[in-house]
């Protein structure tokens, strides 16, 4: 399966103190990834306001960027999702709030609502800044579903796009598919299944990474982690041990009311952004 | 991993030693089960058949390996409150419904509910419990029965009795009261005595055959009724057939009522936490380092409860006391369990009318013991030097247990803790945010095979199961990290929970980290009880006493160097056979040279647990040699070695040397290398040297004479010893094994 191209990169921006640092991270990345970039705001059209994004904008156009202030007005969730359908953004963009004195980033609700309904894939960006803050090191999901190998085909473009030199895929093994170590029998029963399901885990994303064409390839530590924990959650906290810039993940299956109530996946990532993910949908 | 052993031929092999090991266990088990199901007001035999239907039950279906299951000390509280709540067939029925939720709790594979109790509401609720027996049995040790309302009201009449006891004028009842207090002292310095031969009996089972020896001496020698007044006799000892006879009826007439669930609840709680802790216990003694089945034992055991209550037992739990014994004495299957249960059969077939010999103090002043280390102030000491806020916790469950009931005293336990962790973190938010969290994160580094765990936000009793699923994954062998620098907060039991993990991987092979605790105490103000982890080392410049003053004296003699400090690496010693089931506290006052090749050591290691726990000093030297040598022990042939090659030890005989193979016993798991190893220069070596007790592991020689603290002479000859023994296997290493 081939990876994703964000064709149409949007944001949403609002008059905020993070503004500039937002437009200069969404612009850059448009920039790398030549792709078109789509200010949305939301309210009613008001060329005044059009005049300062543009000022913002203004360095990244000299250098060729291709870009448009939307304006769409309503409720902030519907007014985003709504223009993400009409103007067909592939990539929408959304900042992270800091949560009070830690160091600690979640996804403020309204930011939340749009990650979980949206249609197109989303980046979240913790720490917008105006200077470039070179990514290192991005992590990705290998776990077995299939929008895997799509999401990992992006990882790599998105590495070469941002000259990221590691990429870590992480196979995530969950602790009911080996079952619980209960005396010195289950321990060995259990010890060697998880080899064997290492081993599959580690043939399976070894076929994923052989489809990914070798220019992307090239220029890239790729390494391979198995880890243990809870699905979609503690691949967050090992990119946060391993301090990578970039969490590249697969899109939920649709998410309930239930979901929420009793969190799991990407939800609990939402809570706790361990750096800038990406989720491909 | 260890390939899997041939279980049939090990296991017969094995057996003569198991049933040695029941047989001495059988021993303690006979004098505490009466004197536990007389502490809980129930007939004493009813002691007894939960000790032989859990034998029997648990050695069967159980998931643990030398654990000894019976009546236990910390149930005496519930079953006092049962029997004169519910009259003692309501108990019974109690008893049985216990059972069925313990089996309950093993399918649910709950195993881990001990987990969820925070260490010092335990151990606050096992003191109230110690106290409680200490309370009411210490009148009856005193040869002054009393009866009074509620377990404070025992504990406040102590005093008056030790008063009482000067005053009185019976003969029987002065009797009594010696017969109890001398009692009290066998206990008490039973392990302070290092001789084999006494060693051979548990206390207990002193106690026993003194008092039945002193009651035959009267009736035999002297002609005259036993001085004890015969109401502090045991009475009520049914003879086989009339226990077989008299069998109760659970009266389930009260099930529909609150006091029933309740005990039955406080039973099952009491009987699953002992047992869940007891078993955590012995696998740190297991010699052979295999792990439990905790669900499985928690099945057995409730079927083992059910059959006891309908039989006329008490419940069966795991104990830890009988269970050291049993590690101690070379159990090393469930064999010995059962081996237990069968003496005790045997015992009341054949001597049951002996036991009515037994004065009741002197039975009563085992349980006094008991008590007194369930309570000990030991254990307060320990407790204040984590922190202030685990005495809190501790005081707040043992007095609301003592005032209130056992199952409100856990609670206020628990809630207390809790409140205790919300004030430390100036709120409660970093629980309720994160409690339901997926916290831990484990993989294993592919460059090095080590596991990293890392918690994140807080990690405390409440979510300490996490961790343990986690922990409980890898093999003992195994090199773990756990990384703590993104969890704000890690209470006391995580960290003593820790604590035990790594006294098993590190006797296991296996390495145990825990780091990124160090930057906790500077980003806020933390419990106590983080720092307290790795104790501190002794301060630096405190005064030496004489002997380590002659001791650093003596270093500069020999050109050693010499360390009063502890050390904290007593890594060395694990893979000595002595040592498998013993427990190394501290290594300290070392001599050694340069590469610490040759080093000669106090050390203090302890035996067993609770009640049967020794602490033993000794005075060790350790030679590291250069080449590899094969694994053998070597001791001075004697009476126990003579009797242990009945039970299946085996003496390796040196050829031409049967002076040698007299004096000296020698055993060793590859025969042929070992005998090619003891060449005529070296057995002339040992023939003509003093006896020491020596082990080899294969690299090193343990060399000591006793099991104490040895004096600057004796210090001295051991270092001669072990340098001419050096010298003397070096020359033998060095000569051509071929000479023709």
């Amino acid at each position: 399966m081939a990876h994703k191209n964000f064709k149409t990169i949007g944001i949403g921006v609002t008059f905020s103190p993070n503004l500039k640092a937002n437009i200069y991270e969404a612009s850059r990345l448009a920039m790398v990834f030549q792709s078109k970039l789509l200010l949305i705001h939301v309210g009613d059209v008001s060329e005044e306001k059009r005049q300062k994004f543009e000022t913002i904008l203004q360095p990244f156009i000299v250098d060729g960027l291709v870009a448009q202030v939307v304006f769409q007005p309503g409720k902030p969730v519907d007014a985003i999702l709504e223009s993400v359908v009409k103007q067909k953004i592939d990539l929408l963009i959304l900042g992270a709030v800091k949560r009070e004195s830690f160091l600690k980033y979640y996804v403020g609700s309204i930011a939340r609502k749009i990650t979980r309904n949206v249609s197109c894939s989303v980046m979240l960006l913790i720490n917008p800044s105006i200077e470039r803050v070179q990514c290192k090191h991005i992590v990705v999901n290998g776990l077995e579903d299939k929008k895997t190998e799509q999401t990992i085909a992006t990882a790599f473009v998105v590495a070469t796009a941002l000259a990221s030199d590691k990429i870590t895929i992480v196979e995530e093994i969950s602790h009911d598919k080996v079952g619980t170590v209960e005396d010195t029998k289950s321990l060995r029963k259990t010890n060697l299944l998880k080899e064997k399901i290492k081993r599959q885990e580690e043939t399976r994303v070894q076929t994923i990474l052989s489809h990914i064409p070798d220019a992307h390839k090239k220029n890239q530590n790729i390494a391979t982690q198995a880890i243990f924990g809870k699905r979609g959650y503690s691949i967050g906290h090992y990119a946060q041990v391993v301090r990578a810039d970039l969490l590249v993940m697969n899109a939920p299956e649709k998410t309930g009311f239930f979901d929420r109530l009793f969190p799991h996946d990407i939800e609990h990532i939402l809570t706790e952004l361990p750096n800038d993910i990406l989720i491909i949908r | 991993m260890s390939p899997k052993k041939n279980n049939l031929s090990g296991f017969f092999k094995a057996l003569p030693k198991n049933i040695f090991s029941g047989f001495v266990v059988s021993l303690i088990a006979l004098p505490l089960g009466l004197g536990l199901a007389m502490a809980s007001e129930a007939p004493p035999i009813a002691g007894i058949i939960a000790a032989v239907v859990g034998g029997v039950l648990v050695s069967i279906l159980g998931g643990s390996n030398v654990t000894i299951s019976g009546p236990g000390n910390g149930l005496v509280g519930v079953l006092l409150v049962a029997i004169t709540t519910l009259g003692i067939e309501g108990a019974y029925a109690a008893i049985i419904c216990s059972g069925i939720l313990l089996i309950l709790l093993g399918f649910l594979k709950m195993g881990k509910l001990a987990d969820f109790f925070p260490s010092s509401a335990i151990q606050g609720m096992l003191a109230a419990i110690g106290l409680i027996i200490l309370g009411k049995q210490f009148h009856i040790m005193m040869g002054n029965k009393l009866s009074l309302d509620g377990s404070i009201a025992y504990l406040l009449e102590i005093p008056s009795t030790i008063v009482g006891v000067f005053k009185y004028t019976d003969s029987g009842l002065i009797f009594a009261a010696i017969a109890g207090v001398s009692s009290l002292f066998i206990m008490a310095f039973y392990g302070k005595i290092r001789n084999r031969f006494l060693q051979l009996v548990p206390a207990p089972m002193w106690i026993v055959l003194i008092a039945i020896g002193i009651s035959y001496y009267y009736e035999l020698v002297l002609q005259q009724p036993n001085p004890v007044s015969p109401e502090y006799m045991i009475s009520g000892i049914p003879a086989p057939a009339q226990i077989i006879n008299e069998i109760p009826t659970p009266n389930f007439s009260a099930i529909a009522s609150g006091p029933f669930w309740l005990s039955v609840l406080a039973l099952t709680l009491i009987s699953s936490i002992e047992s869940l802790l007891s078993i955590k216990a012995v696998d740190k003694l297991d010699p052979q380092k295999r792990r439990s089945n905790v669900n499985r034992d928690l099945k057995a055991l409730g079927l083992a409860t059910i059959g006891s209550g309908f039989l006329g037992g008490l419940n069966v739990v795991t104990v830890i006391a009988r269970s050291s014994v049993n590690v101690n004495n070379g159990g090393s299957n469930r064999s010995a369990n059962f081996a237990h249960a069968s003496f005790l059969v045997i015992f009341i077939v054949l001597f049951s009318s002996q036991l009515t010999r037994i004065p009741l103090p002197a039975l009563m002043a085992i349980l006094v013991y008991t008590g007194y280390k369930l309570a000990s102030p030991k254990l307060i000491r320990k407790l204040f030097s984590i922190g202030k806020e685990q005495l809190i916790i501790f005081f707040t469950t043992l007095l609301v247990t003592l005032f209130v009931d056992l199952i409100t005293g856990i609670v206020a336990g628990v809630v207390m803790t809790f409140i205790i962790h919300v004030i430390i973190n100036k709120g409660a938010t970093i629980f309720f945010r994160n409690v339901m969290k997926p916290n831990v994160l484990m993989f294993q580094e592919k460059a090095t095979g080590t596991y990293y765990i890392s918690v994140k936000h807080f990690c405390s009793f409440l979510n300490f199961y996490k961790l343990k699923q986690k922990l409980d994954d890898i093999p003992e062998n195994k090199d773990v990290v756990i990384d703590f620098s993104l969890c704000q907060f890690v209470d006391h039991t995580v960290m003593e929970n820790l604590n035990g993990y790594r006294e098993v991987f590190l006797k296991r092979d296996g390495h145990f980290d825990v780091i990124g605790l160090d930057l906790h105490g500077t980003e806020s103000a933390h419990p106590f009880a983080l720092r307290r982890f790795v104790p501190g080392l002794q301060k630096k410049g405190s005064t030496l006493t004489k002997r380590q003053l002659t001791l650093s004296e003596i270093a500069k003699d020999f050109n050693l160097q010499y360390e009063a400090e502890k050390l904290n690496d007593t890594h060395f010693l694990d893979s000595y056979r002595f040592f498998r089931t013993k427990k190394i506290e501290r290594v300290y006052n070392r001599l050694f040279t340069g590469e610490s090749t040759f080093k000669i050591f106090d050390v203090n290691y302890s035996e067993g647990e609770f009640i049967a726990k020794e602490e033993v000093k000794s005075t060790m030297l350790h030679i590291k040699l250069d080449e590899k040598i094969p694994t053998f022990t070597l001791d001075r042939e004697g009476f126990l070695e003579k009797v242990s090659l009945l039970a299946g030890f085996k003496d390796i005989p040196i050829d031409n040397h049967s002076d040698f193979t007299k004096r000296f016993y020698l055993k060793g798991q590859n025969e042929a290398s070992i005998k090619e190893f003891f060449t005529d220069e070296l057995v002339i070596f040992f023939e003509s040297n003093p006896y020491y007790h020596i082990e080899s592991n294969g690299e090193a020689l343990l060399i000591y004479s006793k099991e104490r603290i040895a004096g600057i002479k004796e210090i001295k000859s051991l270092r001669d010893f072990g340098v001419r023994l050096e010298a003397t296997i070096t020359s033998i290493k060095l000569q051509p094994v071929e000479i023709f």
